[in-house]
């Protein structure tokens, strides 16, 4: 069974104005397309095929002659994961257990905000911003090009790509306002939450 | 105020249609700005502060390092970017001439087996990056690849050609393309330069 591009959760415009049906058509229908393409064509007719993702990430993370496959499977979780950590009418704050211990870790949601833009803009080229739980405790974490928390057993509860892919036609150069953006309009704090209580 | 944002060599729309006016005017009037002015804030009050940059690169370990990191990202940026506008020029690509050629010829076979070495190391760098033609400390070229703003004078070699594969290079644009837009940087690269960068690199 090969891999398959999961459908948006959400219409291509439905993002709109924040992050625009145009930036959704390449990032979704090229970018993760080709993660998952790639990704298929490489492990095609090896012991890799057959695994689930999670297991094809961990068993070819930091082994040099399986950084192709590691990128594009790592690749096609991460955007996968991308895509929920945001819906329509996103943004605002969390509520219930993680709002609490968002406050407890943090001090404020705004402190939160504060750390995981500061964490999202000094990724310096491509990669990635995460909330992750590490064990019974939140951390702010950024990962470089396809790299995932995954593989130092932490658990993502919401993710931004920082690509400049991610932002570069909707935001060019601006990846401030574009962190910023994702915060107040586009965070699925349900996600967040969801993936914390499980 | 050591390092300056140097001016363009030729208008934004000169490299029109390989690269668009957009992308020039947003890749050397913000990302290059903001690598000097990320650059001349680390090294301000420190006796790198007046340092050619390229030697400053050279002697990358020698900064300290709480400041490195910051030195080696928006340095590199900086000396890649001044790099990368020089060896581009309108009414330009084609083929090199003279000892650049022999070399290249006798390097790598042929111009044309060098160019698609220099477009596989383009294509294949994942993530954001920069693909090199060098000179080598002992004078042999090579086509190698580096991450982010690493650029080969940290490791001791010369860099004569460079391709910037960012995605900020190219995604207006291309968007997802880079194959497309690395063919099409061929088309503006300034061969009379990267002649006289080899030269240089020669002494
Ligand atoms: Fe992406
Ligand atoms: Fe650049």
């Amino acid at each position: 069974m090969a891999f398959e591009l999961p459908p948006l959760p959400y219409p291509d415009t439905a993002l709109e104005p924040a992050y625009s049906a145009r930036t959704i058509s390449f990032h979704h229908g090229k970018h993760h397309k080709a993660y998952v393409d790639n990704l298929n064509r490489l492990i095609a007719g090896t012991a890799l095929e057959g695994k689930t993702l999670e297991e094809i990430i961990q068993l070819t993370v930091n082994d040099p002659g399986k950084a192709a496959i590691f990128n594009n499977a790592a690749q096609v979780w991460n955007h996968t994961f991308f895509w929920h950590s945001m819906k329509p009418g996103g943004g605002g704050q969390p509520s219930g257990p993680l709002a609490a211990q968002i406050v407890e870790t943090f001090g404020s949601y705004e402190k939160f905000a504060e750390q995981f833009k500061a964490a999202a803009v000094g990724r310096f080229g491509s990669g990635w911003a995460w909330l992750v739980a590490d064990g019974k405790a939140l951390k702010i974490v950024t990962t470089p090009n396809a790299e995932t928390p995954l593989t130092a057993g932490l658990r993502p509860l919401l993710t931004v790509d920082v690509w400049e892919h991610a932002y570069y036609l909707d935001y060019q150069n601006r990846r401030p306002d574009f962190v910023q953006a994702f915060l107040d309009q586009l965070v699925n704090w349900d996600f967040a939450a969801a993936n914390w209580s499980k | 105020m050591t390092h300056q944002l140097p001016p363009l060599p030729y208008a934004f729309d000169a490299l029109e249609p390989y690269i668009d006016t957009l992308t020039m005017q947003i890749h050397h009037g913000k990302h290059h700005a903001a690598y000097i002015a990320n650059l001349n804030k680390a090294i301000a009050g420190t006796p790198f502060e007046e340092m050619p940059i390229n030697e400053l690169l050279a002697r990358i370990n020698e900064v300290p390092e709480e400041i490195r990191t910051a030195v080696r990202n928006n340095g590199g940026g900086h000396s890649n970017h001044t790099l990368f506008w020089a060896i581009m020029a309108p009414n330009a690509g084609g083929a090199p001439t003279g000892a650049l050629a022999s070399a290249i010829d006798a390097t790598f076979g042929s111009f044309e087996t060098f160019k698609e070495k220099l477009t596989a190391a383009a294509i294949n760098r994942f993530g954001s990056g920069w693909a090199w033609l060098i000179v080598k400390p002992g004078g042999a070229l090579e086509v190698i690849s580096t991450p982010n703003q690493d650029s080969p004078i940290m490791t001791g070699d010369t860099p004569i050609l460079g391709i910037d594969v960012w995605e900020h290079a190219y995604y207006l644009k291309y968007q997802n393309r880079r194959p497309e837009y690395v063919a099409n940087f061929f088309n503006v690269i300034n061969w009379a330069q990267v002649a006289a960068n080899f030269a240089a690199a020669q002494r």
